[in-house]
């Protein structure tokens, strides 16, 4: 009976009760980050690993979409976690961004969208083509995913391919956001992403929001802002380019 | 007042949100084009303003910076919300699509990069 009650606390207050979960999560990743690694993988890169496979935990069990979110009890982490919150919470960390840093890579900035679309776009389609698609609007479909999650089923549906094939790109996007989300700390130093100009030129290619976002948070969360301010536009850009030009382009080389 | 901050934020986010919404429909694609990447260049300009008539207090800051400070645990959240599973079970292709996007595009990074070095040694 007290189990009873205190399930229906918690998911009474689904919200809440996620703030505390995630308060569990991140500083059980901190102690981690701390006591295993002396402090040389962050702790918000550990936290945002763990919750990726929480995710899987999650999804496996419940085989729901939304990962630990689709358990009743911690639904609110799917409030938290989702684009309401988050969109909130990056808009917040512009407050006290450089504007020089904006204005200095403003044109390396915009340009970084334009080529990062186009090359994950190109990417994906050979890709595509290498699997053994023949189809334009199945190979552009597939690479519009490479761009973002979104951009994928946006370009599908205008182009009307079959829900395999938007399913598939939906896929590769989710891949690229994951694989961005843990990779970006490790890549960093290689890559020299440590300015406000280089974050600037990052999020424009990466373009993934979410990642981008996860990504920087684990790197160094003074770059966030930067970011996450040109990948924002990515996704429309692609929206806009992928069932347009570049499927025009797909289907003149095809 | 804490609320005068979170409300500005509110305030920037809805604006931004609705003008990507506008230029989304306005280009004809179903997506919001820059919508958070317009709120926050409107969060810069109004906290770079030094007005008499604008300023932003101690207190108003807080309400922002709080926001500001939950976002790797909003992120975390939002990880843990992901549909992993999809991502890893679809299949080779969608995997190899998305690991070799994402190579390419880390690669080229240092190229774009080094564009800036270039500006600043002409000044």
């Amino acid at each position: 009976m007290i189990l009873d009650s205190l399930v229906d606390v918690l998911t009474k207050n689904a919200l809440i009760t996620a703030f505390a979960f995630v308060g569990i999560l991140v500083w059980f990743s901190y102690e981690l980050s701390a006591r295993l690694t002396r402090g040389h993988i962050h702790g918000s890169a550990i936290a945002i690993a763990l919750g990726l496979v929480l995710a899987y935990v999650g999804g496996s069990i419940t085989e729901g979409k939304q990962g630990l979110a689709d358990f009743s009890l911690l639904a609110g982490v799917g409030v938290m976690g989702g684009a309401m919150f988050r969109d909130f919470a990056i808009v917040a960390t512009a407050f006290g961004a450089e504007l020089e840093a904006l204005k200095r890579a403003g044109f390396v900035g915009a340009a970084s969208v334009l080529i990062g679309v186009v090359l994950s776009f190109v990417v994906g389609a050979v890709v595509a083509v290498s699997f053994g698609y023949t189809d334009p609007v199945a190979i552009s479909t597939i690479g519009a995913g490479a761009a973002t999650y979104i951009v994928g089923p946006v370009t599908g549906t205008a182009l009307g391919a079959d829900s395999g094939v938007i399913a598939l790109s939906v896929a590769a996007g989710l891949t690229k956001s994951v694989l961005v989300m843990i990779g970006t700390p490790f890549v960093a130093p290689r890559i020299g992403l440590n300015s406000p100009h280089a974050a600037l030129i990052y999020g424009g290619l990466m373009g993934t929001t979410s990642g981008v976002a996860g990504g920087l948070a684990a790197t160094d969360p003074k770059l966030v802002p930067y970011g996450a301010m040109t990948a924002t536009f990515y996704t429309g850009v692609g929206c806009l380019l992928a069932p347009s030009v570049l499927f025009l382009a797909v289907r003149a080389i095809v | 007042m804490v609320i005068y901050g979170v409300a500005l934020l509110s305030f920037c986010m809805l604006v931004g949100v609705f003008v990507g919404d506008i230029l989304g429909d306005l280009i004809g694609v179903q997506a919001n084009v820059g919508g958070v990447g317009i709120a926050m260049l409107l969060l810069i300009i109004l906290s770079n303003l030094s007005h008499h008539k604008f300023q932003i207090g101690s207190a108003t800051e807080n309400g922002i910076h709080f926001w500001s400070a939950m976002y790797i645990p909003i992120v975390v959240a939002m990880a843990a919300k992901q549909n992993v599973i999809a991502a890893i079970s679809s299949g080779w292709m969608a995997i190899v699509a998305g690991v070799a996007a994402v190579a390419v595009s880390f690669a080229m990074l240092p190229l774009l990069d080094r564009i800036h070095i270039g500006e600043k040694d002409d000044s």
